[in-house]
């Protein structure tokens, strides 16, 4: 049997317009990773420039789409960074 | 304002506060870097910013850019300030501060903070013009932290 886990995926900046909110839940089957959290939240504006130059951050730090995920990691969506001036 | 030397705050950054509280006896230069809202992007007139962050993890990274630009330059200490939320053309977004026994150090150093802060702390803003607003562009991040490399050098 296929287990399910839950994990929470943040939106920031131009994302969380296109998705249309700053959070989600998203469940997910065993083994998944963050890139496979990308795919599923690639629904609104799939086609806008951002989701190819995002990066991924999975409890905080900065992770790649490899990453496997656990039950209740919270993965971040982040559009390129405008901090500073 | 916090006390810390890195931090993140929503109100005014006093910058002549932050860098009379850096000077130390063994310091012989004080480096500032002091990032304003500028009144235009390519011309077009900017009426305001909004900054916003993954917060804890924009701190985070930013205490490990402190910390790294010690490490790697051999100054004294680091201050790094961003400001969040709303704000006004003139006001500082982001302050650095550096103290270092030599000046090449301290320039080195201030450079460095502000260059990988502004490709790896996740804080965006939103440009407000006239007639609308965008998140701005962003750099590209570089490919050790698409790839989960995870470092912020």
């Amino acid at each position: 049997m296929l287990l399910a886990m839950l994990v929470r995926v943040l939106f920031f900046g131009v994302l969380r317009d296109l998705v249309g909110a700053p959070e989600r839940i998203v469940e997910v089957a065993d083994g998944a990773t963050a890139g496979d959290v990308v795919e599923l939240c690639r629904t609104s504006g799939a086609s806008h420039a951002v989701w190819t130059s995002i990066a991924l951050a999975v409890n905080q730090e900065y992770a790649g789409r490899e990453r496997l995920l656990a039950e209740g990691d919270e993965v971040a969506l982040l559009p390129p960074v405008s901090g500073g001036l | 304002m916090e006390t810390g030397l890195v931090a993140i705050v929503r109100e005014r950054i006093d910058a002549a506060a932050v860098m009379d509280a850096m000077k130390a006896g063994a310091d012989g230069a004080v480096c500032v870097f002091d990032g304003i809202v500028r009144d235009n992007t390519r011309r077009r007139r900017t009426l305001y910013l909004d900054y916003e962050a993954y917060e804890e993890m924009a701190l985070g990274q930013m205490h490990g850019l402190a910390a790294e630009a010690v490490a790697k330059f051999g100054v004294r200490e680091v201050a790094l300030v961003h400001r969040l939320g709303r704000l006004e053309v003139g006001e500082t977004s982001v302050l650095i501060v550096v103290a270092s026994a030599h000046r090449g150090a301290a320039f080195e150093a201030c450079r460095w903070v502000i260059d990988t802060l502004k490709q790896t702390v996740p804080i965006w803003k939103k440009e407000h013009f006239e007639d609308g607003a965008v998140w701005a562009d962003g750099e590209p991040f570089p490919e050790a932290i698409v790839s989960g490399g995870g470092a912020v050098r």
